[in-house]
């Protein structure tokens, strides 16, 4: 009786196995490919996020940093920052195809909702650069702090938001007239935004400050300031750097840079629900487009994270080159 | 084999089971009526899980090594290490229950019985095996809340390979009692198996670690059987299997065994002496 019972929950475990395998194997993840910048060894690494391997390394110039796909998938843009220019690659071929002229250390870009135009902060010369993405060539300059690097563009367009690290500044731009509008100081150090998609909201990190600021864009003021603290980690290493929120904004995932952790942030009370261990310096990342994934890219373990974002757990780590900054994916 | 040994003797295969369950049954209930050994057994590793391990989390960092496939932190490092503690004491237990069924006369009882003295003692280590088992999947149960979190199918993977090391960890306990005399020299146990055999290990820290920082020390690391359980358990609860140290396990449970076995034989070994000169 004893030794059926224990057949009977043996076999039942068994089972349970293979069905769970069967499920796995019947609905593969979808495949895209994540672009990743390694700022030291000077190449973009392109990693398959269904088999989660790197497939190919890109030569590029030196320094490549803030890195974007265009809208229809097609091409993918990377700052060359000590090459002083936006190198383009022709994601179906995976090599350099052209470049851009983004004016003297480009380090961070964004390019509008709409797909048109490309903003990029350079980060020597406190000045934010204008790009028409159908030209090919510059057709604006806008002056803002010193040492600008963060860039967001809002869901309509019409604003794009510009962080100045050194004058710990956002400073709120009208996309029309190129002109500064308004000017938010923020909490020491700031290094990166990112709206919700239904423009309610701007997430900014300060790395100093180690805080993320909620801030209200109509208004262009703070409206709440969200702090981290992380069991057994000095305060001092959390320095809270990329931001990426879901589509439904419902979810946001602030990289805390040194303290390899990604903070996961309740979209609506802006509590944080958990701390993912991840490599060293985690800087930037970017969601699968069908948001399964995150791929943030770990600046001292030379590697990209995958946090599984339905079960927000950690799922594996992929070797890319020295010093990887930022990650762009598109379907493959 | 078996069924040579059972015409030889007359047993048959349902008897051997009867004698197994009947062993088995007995270490359970034992096991069931002294809650306190159960819940030392559980506080044992969960000390070292809260307290030892939430210290430590930030001062060593472990970087990715298979089985794993991402960072992790340090209380899910040594999980498996704390398994195989578990399975450690408990061997090392029962053969302390040896030691007092032998002063109490009960191991005499036991090894009267007209069954094959190697499968009395396979039986014993097999129901002991199983009792360490059900203490594994209670610390897991209470690690799961803690946030280590294993696939599923190491869940189911991890039995075989809990059964090879508690077997392995169990028959060198045997073989220990074979040569304890009295109750009181468990202590000596403590101080010059389990402790040494437990941090001479990868179950604390990864031995690229050790090996870093002293070579005699990783030497004595790879060679110490606890080592390769703690590696079995780790790579079979993330759903793989560490042929390497499964030879090794199965090697080590095959030559403690033995010696087990000729230890408790009264024509040679070491109890019939001890018993003349304790009598």
């Amino acid at each position: 009786m004893q030794a059926a019972i224990v057949n009977r929950l043996f076999l039942g475990g068994i089972g349970a196995g293979l069905l769970s395998f069967a499920v796995l194997a019947a609905f593969p993840a979808e495949a895209y490919l994540a672009f990743v910048s390694n700022e030291k060894s000077n190449s973009v690494s392109v990693v398959d996020t269904d088999k989660m391997t790197t497939i190919k390394t890109i030569p590029t110039g030196q320094r490549p940093r803030g890195i974007a796909a265009s809208k229809d998938g097609a091409l993918v843009y990377v700052a060359l920052g000590d090459d002083d220019t936006i190198s383009i690659i022709d994601t179906k071929a995976l090599r350099v195809v052209g470049e851009l002229p983004s004016g003297e250390d480009p380090e961070q870009f964004v390019i509008s909702p709409n797909g048109k135009t490309l903003y990029v902060a350079n980060e020597n010369d406190a000045a934010v650069t204008v790009i028409d993405l159908a030209t090919r060539g510059a057709i604006g300059r806008i002056s803002v702090g010193v040492e600008p690097e963060g860039m967001a563009v809002s869901p309509d367009s019409a604003t794009l938001i510009c962080t100045s690290e050194t004058t710990s500044m956002a400073h709120f731009i009208d996309a029309a007239s190129h002109q500064v509008v308004a000017n938010l100081l923020l909490p020491s150090r700031p290094r990166f935004s990112a709206y919700k998609s239904d423009g309610s909201e701007l997430w900014a990190t300060s790395e100093i400050g180690g805080v993320l600021s909620i801030i209200d864009p109509a208004a262009h003021k703070i409206k709440e300031t969200v702090s981290f603290e992380i069991p057994g980690v000095r305060r001092e290493l959390i320095q809270p750097v990329g931001v990426n929120l879901t589509k439904d904004g419902k979810l946001g995932f602030i990289s805390l840079g040194p303290a390899n952790r990604v903070a996961v942030v309740d979209g609506r009370t802006h509590n944080v629900l958990k701390y993912l261990l991840v490599g060293q310096r985690v800087w930037h990342g970017e969601f699968t487009p069908d948001e399964k994934y995150l791929v943030v890219a770990n600046g001292l373990t030379n590697d990209v994270s995958f946090i599984d974002v339905a079960a927000l757990k950690v799922v594996k780590s992929v070797q890319v080159g020295e010093l990887p900054w930022g990650v762009a994916i598109l379907p493959q | 084999m078996k069924t040579a040994a059972s015409a030889e003797r007359g047993f048959t295969l349902a008897q051997y089971l009867t004698c197994l369950i009947g062993i088995v049954r007995r270490e359970a209930l034992r096991f069931l009526h002294q809650r306190e050994r159960f819940i030392s057994a559980l506080v044992r590793p969960l000390v070292w899980l809260f307290i030892f391990a939430a210290g430590f989390r930030q001062t060593l960092g472990v970087s990715i090594i298979p089985p794993y496939e991402t960072y992790v932190l340090y209380e899910v490092y040594i999980a498996p290490g704390l398994i195989a503690m578990i399975q450690l004491f408990n061997g090392m237990q029962s053969s302390l229950t040896m030691v007092y069924d032998r002063e109490t006369g009960g191991i005499r009882t036991l090894l009267v019985s007209p069954f094959p003295r190697a499968w009395l003692l396979a039986s014993k280590l097999l129901a002991g095996t199983l009792v360490s088992i059900l203490q594994v999947y209670a610390f897991l149960l209470i690690a799961w809340f803690w946030d280590i979190e294993a696939p599923p199918v190491g869940y189911f993977l991890i039995i075989p390979a809990l059964l090879v090391s508690g077997m392995m960890l169990g028959s060198l306990g045997m073989l220990i009692s074979s040569v304890i005399r009295q109750l009181e020299n468990f202590a000596g146990v403590m101080n010059f198996v389990i402790f040494p055999m437990f941090f001479a290990s990868s179950a604390l820290y990864p031995l690229w670690r050790i090996k870093e920082s002293s070579l005699p020390l990783y030497d004595i690391c790879q060679v110490n059987p606890f080592t390769h359980a703690t590696e079995l358990i780790r790579f079979a609860l993330y759903g793989q299997i560490d042929w390497a140290a499964l030879a090794i396990v199965v090697a080590f449970g095959f030559l403690f065994m033995t010696g087990a076995i000729l230890a408790y034989d009264p024509a040679r070994g070491l109890l019939p002496r001890r018993g003349q000169a304790a009598g």
